[in-house]
């Protein structure tokens, strides 16, 4: 049978590993073709291991493993020269962009505050993601053939968790920042027939969020795992189930979608 | 391939057109059994033409078109012991229960807050609030025996901001926000999740008439569809009138299925970015 997405081309940053190779594969699987963008490297702030080339090649394995095409590039989404180059040679390869998968983000949260980690969550969760909108529009609207963006914010995005260092902060900032860029690109591209939604995931089975770092400052602070209390009883959930979401925005299930904020929370947020 | 729903049974209220039609069908093609309750008779205060007998036995014959069973009654949403039954009589036939799309509404009538007469507001409370509370009261205890579920609930646009001369249908679509929410806490233990939907303007036999088009055109004596239509595409952001009811059922069907298996307490638009706008 056809894939739901089958001839799309869909652009996804932080895709070496953890949810954005899941939305890799999720799409491939539907028969979208990738352009694939990740750091890979650390950023000083940031307490446990970033993704690394080898990651990042691993997406580019299980994609074509599907049989599906993928261009990969390490990028950096707080450089929007580099950005737009890496969507500009995906596109020369693959062909126009109908999806953007704003996904790339970090958690520089540690029992060893830093003050630069407010500026540095910032510039990756809120300027990074406006960078991947923004380089991805212009041929999206010059082709005139709509399009679906989905932005990922967080149950941080609509509730005011994230703890007192600078870095969750900061990190509740700019994931609400998020929902407010994706309401102002929802209204000005919605003539264009581009949609445009944020996703808001509980904790995700992820090296962001699994890891000695975040786990040290949960059970150090019982306000940063009661920010994890989902009201299904299951304590994370998996990249897949952002996948799953993520895959419904973007096919012509939801044609009509378009300014919403969907999370993917076990009842988080209604259990306040 | 292995349908979206399938082995599941789902009930569906006000199934006899329209949304709860396009959702039994949708539904069905995903490989759901479905029970459909609809009232097949005239609110007198309603201005536009009631579901029938007939249009009710058109959704049995679509289901059944698809090789999926179907328990259809006709049943008030309005009368507690009559949904009981009919639920209770289609687990009895069908086995379980998995997924419930409370649907049935009406739109009432037109007036300001300050006019509404006092009938319709009670009659609009209860078909349009306590009907989905009835709804959901019946099923929980199949949706537990199945150890687990999914409750969609239709809201409305009107369910999260204000429309003038609709007070008694936005308190009761805002409403149902409420009960959706206090649902999804009681029984996220028990894995049963209770979601809300929010269409927009939707192509169906209780919006697409002479009565919605004067509201949407106060200006105009004898309002056509051409000129419903030219108000109501200033509602949405994307450049459409209206949506369609295949695209409620496919977010119906969306938090039906394993899909959004943790997607619970939360109201989710489909509304051409309406809200957005």
């Amino acid at each position: 049978m056809t894939g739901q997405l089958e001839g799309k081309v869909a652009f996804i940053t932080g895709a070496a590993r953890g949810q954005g190779r899941s939305h890799a594969i999720r799409l491939a699987q539907e028969g979208a073709d990738i352009i694939a963008i990740d750091i890979c490297a650390q950023i000083d702030t940031v307490p446990y291991p970033m993704a690394t080339p080898d990651d990042l090649q691993e997406t580019v394995r299980q994609v074509e493993a599907l049989d599906r095409r993928i261009h990969a590039v390490e990028a950096d989404v707080r450089d929007r020269s580099a950005l737009q180059a890496a969507l500009d040679a995906g596109v020369a390869e693959l062909g126009p962009v109908d999806i953007v998968l704003a996904n790339a983000g970090i958690f520089p949260l540690s029992m060893n505050p830093d003050p630069r980690e407010w500026q540095d969550v910032l510039d990756v969760n809120l300027t990074g993601v406006y960078h991947t909108v923004e380089v991805a529009i212009p041929s999206m609207i010059e082709r005139g053939q709509g399009g679906a963006i989905v932005l990922t914010s967080s149950t941080a995005g609509l509730a005011g968790i994230g703890g007192d260092n600078p870095g969750g902060r900061g990190y509740t900032a700019a994931k609400h920042g998020v929902v407010g860029l994706m309401r102002s690109y929802a209204n000005s591209l919605a003539k264009h027939s581009i949609r445009v939604n944020t996703v808001h995931p509980t904790g995700v089975n992820t090296p962001m969020v699994v890891n000695d770092a975040i786990q040290e400052l949960m059970q150090a602070d019982p306000a940063m795992s009661n920010a994890m209390a989902n009201a299904l009883p299951v304590p994370m959930i998996e990249p897949v189930d952002i996948s799953n979401a993520i895959l419904w925005l973007v096919s012509d299930a939801a044609r009509y979608v378009t300014g919403v904020t969907l999370p993917v929370d076990a009842g988080f947020l209604v259990n306040k | 391939m292995t349908g979206r729903v399938e082995g599941k049974v789902a009930f569906i209220t006000g199934a006899a057109r329209g949304q709860g039609r396009s959702h039994a069908i949708r539904l069905a093609q995903e490989g759901a059994d479905i029970i459909a309750i609809d009232i097949c008779e005239a609110l007198p205060e309603n201005p536009y033409p009631p579901a029938t007998e007939e249009d009710l036995a058109e959704t049995v014959r679509q289901v059944e078109a698809l090789d999926r069973r179907i328990v259809a009654r006709k049943a008030d949403v309005r009368d507690f012991d009559a949904l009981k039954a009919a639920v209770d009589e289609g687990v009895a036939e069908l086995g379980r229960l998995d997924i419930v799309a409370a649907n049935a509404g009406i739109a009432g009538t037109y007036n300001t807050g300050e006019n509404i007469p006092e009938y319709d507001w009670s009659n609009m409370i209860d078909i349009n609030l306590s009907g989905v509370w009835r709804t959901c009261k019946v099923a929980i205890p199949h949706l537990k025996t199945s150890g687990g579920g999914s409750i969609i609930i239709t809201s409305s646009d009107a369910g999260l901001f204000a429309f003038p001369n609709l007070a008694h249908y936005v308190s009761a679509k805002h409403g149902l926000v409420g009960l959706m929410r206090t649902l999804a806490l009681e029984l996220a233990a028990d894995f049963i999740r209770v979601n809300s939907v929010h269409p927009t303007v939707v192509n169906t036999p209780m919006v697409n008439n002479d009565a919605t088009f004067r509201l949407f055109r106060p200006d105009l004596e004898n309002p056509t569809v051409e000129d419903f239509k030219a108000a109501a595409v200033s509602i949405n952001a994307l450049p459409i009138a209206w949506v369609e009811p295949v695209d409620i059922s496919n977010a119906v069907l969306f938090l039906a299925s394993d899909e959004a298996r943790y997607v619970t307490g939360i109201t989710l638009p489909v509304d051409a970015g309406a809200i957005a706008k």
